[in-house]
């Protein structure tokens, strides 16, 4: 059952947008990010769907398979949404017991919806089409000015692509370790919650001692291959921007662009 | 001078105390030389704890002597300037696969010590390529190296030390957690490594099976070199190695006791075939008589 998690979830088609440059994807989620949250009227959020959905439409991932990365944040969704329905004050629509639903609420509402669902969609879309090891390079390559900040930009991108690298293993060991605890009793199963949470010290106390036995394996090892930080370092796939990539770019300043445009003279 | 030569090489295991003063030292290489040449598949044997490990990680520079000195490919092992072309020198293959795949694409792993090391792009391709074809792994260097046997992950192990173009490669145990068809892929691998390509290989073990086609052993006990020969000599004294806890291939033992017996077998006998072929011809030689 532990086996079946999967981080980043890239859907694996080929398609324009899984072949663009990973800092290409990074900067268009993050004006779509701004668009979406300059947007304030029906024709922004228009042109950020025709945007949004021509990418998704580029990228060859069902629609279906994004709206369904929508569940985790339903809740969320409807909770905000419901806020805004009810505590906008303005021309009242329909009253009952406390709540009023007034025209404005309405309005703000909806918006608020589409926003946070074409929010969530974007990003999705982001880690459907880039590899976990393609979307590291991109945050090192993209965040490179903040060394001169002394932020040690590649060796968190390395701890991000070895953490990346070690779930399954350690999946694999949690559902090991919980197999030979409860083949001697332990269990995990019954009780509230707090007797589970007590459960699971016997599971996280040999998981850690062994995420750090492999820790320490895993650093000689590297040194041992002449690892000694990104100094230095050659690329053995160097990111490199296309003529796709160029025309990507194009798109990302006419799109944020004709939504100011829209915002301001509409 | 060869490419590894050890002087009375010392190495203290030292233990603190919660005041952090050494409650105990103990010494894991004690007063150990060598020297390996160029192009020579060297063995070690050793039970636990015999100090094995100890000594292979002072041929990478992972350790440093506490007393005595080490040199690789002629360059001392604590001086600082050379260390990463020491390590260059000799690449090291661990015994946990898991724990020295760093990335998640097989290519990119066997990539990743030239990387390091700044060799230009095009040239990582193609030790790369070169690489994975030595060890035949070329068919998976697209997969994650989760869905790869231990055998295989041990031979992308040792296409990373590779591709460093490394003059001599140290295994520490590399096949301690293979079943055996893992392990005969990787001494397999291994062989074919250093007589295609001459690199120098020094192959820690504790298999006696997969030491007999080395050029020389040595074997080691209480951190000391216990003996040391060529397989033939080593596995002729029997009695000696089985006070040093080792034990001998099964053939070897009972060639070993046939000739006790009087049958006139060669001193040493490392495989089946050899056995076969000397107890055919004993055979023949009687009904002749």
């Amino acid at each position: 059952m532990m086996r079946d998690i999967t981080l980043g979830q890239y859907y694996p088609v080929q398609s324009p947008v899984h072949k663009l440059d990973p800092r290409t994807k990074l900067f268009g989620t993050l004006v779509l990010i701004i668009a979406l949250f300059v947007a304030d009227n029906v024709f922004c959020y228009l042109a950020a769907a025709v945007f949004l959905f021509g990418v998704i439409g580029a990228s060859k991932v069902p629609v279906g398979h994004i709206v369904k990365g929508l569940k985790p944040v339903l809740f969320l969704l409807l909770f905000s949404a419901a806020f805004n329905l009810f505590l906008t004050p303005g021309e009242e629509l329909a009253h009952f017991w406390v709540f009023t639903i007034t025209k404005e609420g309405l309005f703000r509402a909806g918006m608020m919806a589409v926003r946070l669902t074409f929010l969530v969609m974007g990003t999705s879309l982001l880690t459907f089409t880039t590899t976990p090891n393609q979307l590291t390079d991109g945050l090192e390559r993209s965040l490179r000015f903040l060394n001169v900040l002394h932020v040690p930009v590649h060796e968190i991108a390395m701890i991000m692509s070895i953490a990346l690298r070690f779930i399954p293993i350690l999946v694999e060991e949690t559902d090991k370790i919980m197999k030979a605890q409860m083949a001697r009793g332990a269990d995990f199963e019954t009780g509230g919650l707090i007797k589970k949470a007590k459960a699971m010290i016997p599971l996280l106390v040999p998981l850690f001692i062994s995420a750090f036995r492999r820790a320490s394996d895993l650093a000689l090892a590297m040194e041992a291959r002449c690892y000694h930080g990104g100094e230095g370092r050659t690329k053995m796939k160097p990111l490199k921007y296309r003529t796709a990539d160029r025309l990507a770019y194009l798109l990302l300043l006419i799109f944020p662009t004709g939504v100011v445009l829209l915002r301001v003279f509409l | 001078m060869g490419i590894i030569k050890a002087k009375n090489l010392i190495y203290h295991y030292i233990k603190w105390d919660e005041e952090e003063k050494a409650e105990e030292i103990s010494e894991a290489v004690r007063d150990v030389s060598l020297d390996i040449e160029t192009g020579e598949f060297v063995a070690v044997l050793g039970h636990n704890g015999s100090g094995k490990s100890t000594l292979a990680k002072h041929m990478n520079a992972l350790l440093l002597p506490s007393e005595g000195t080490i040199w690789i490919g002629g360059m001392d092992t604590k001086e600082d300037e050379t260390l990463l072309e020491v390590r260059r020198t000799a690449g090291m293959v661990f015994q946990n696969p898991d724990n020295q795949i760093i990335a998640s694409v097989v290519e990119e792993d066997v990539g990743f010590g030239p990387e390091n090391v700044g060799v230009p792009t095009d040239e990582i391709w193609r030790r790369v390529d070169e690489c994975l074809k030595a060890v035949g792994m070329t068919a998976y260097r697209h997969s994650s190296p989760d869905r790869l046997s231990g055998g295989q992950k041990q031979r992308v192990a040792i296409a990373g030390v590779m591709a460093m173009e490394p003059e001599c490669i140290v295994l520490d145990e590399p096949t301690a957690m293979l079943d055996p068809n893992g392990r005969r892929e990787v001494i397999r691998t291994v062989r074919d490594l250093n007589k295609e390509k001459g690199i120098t290989v020094i192959l820690i073990t504790h298999y006696m099976e997969e030491v007999i086609h080395a050029d020389r052993l040595y074997v080691m006990d209480g951190g000391q070199i216990a003996m040391e020969g060529t397989p033939e000599e080593i596995f002729s004294r029997v009695d000696e190695l089985k006070t040093l806890r080792l034990d001998v291939p099964q053939v070897t033992e009972l060639a070993y006791g046939l000739r006790k017996k009087g049958v006139p077998l060669s001193p040493c006998i490392l495989d089946t075939e050899a056995l076969v072929k000397e107890l055919v011809e004993i055979k023949r030689q009687r009904t002749v008589q």
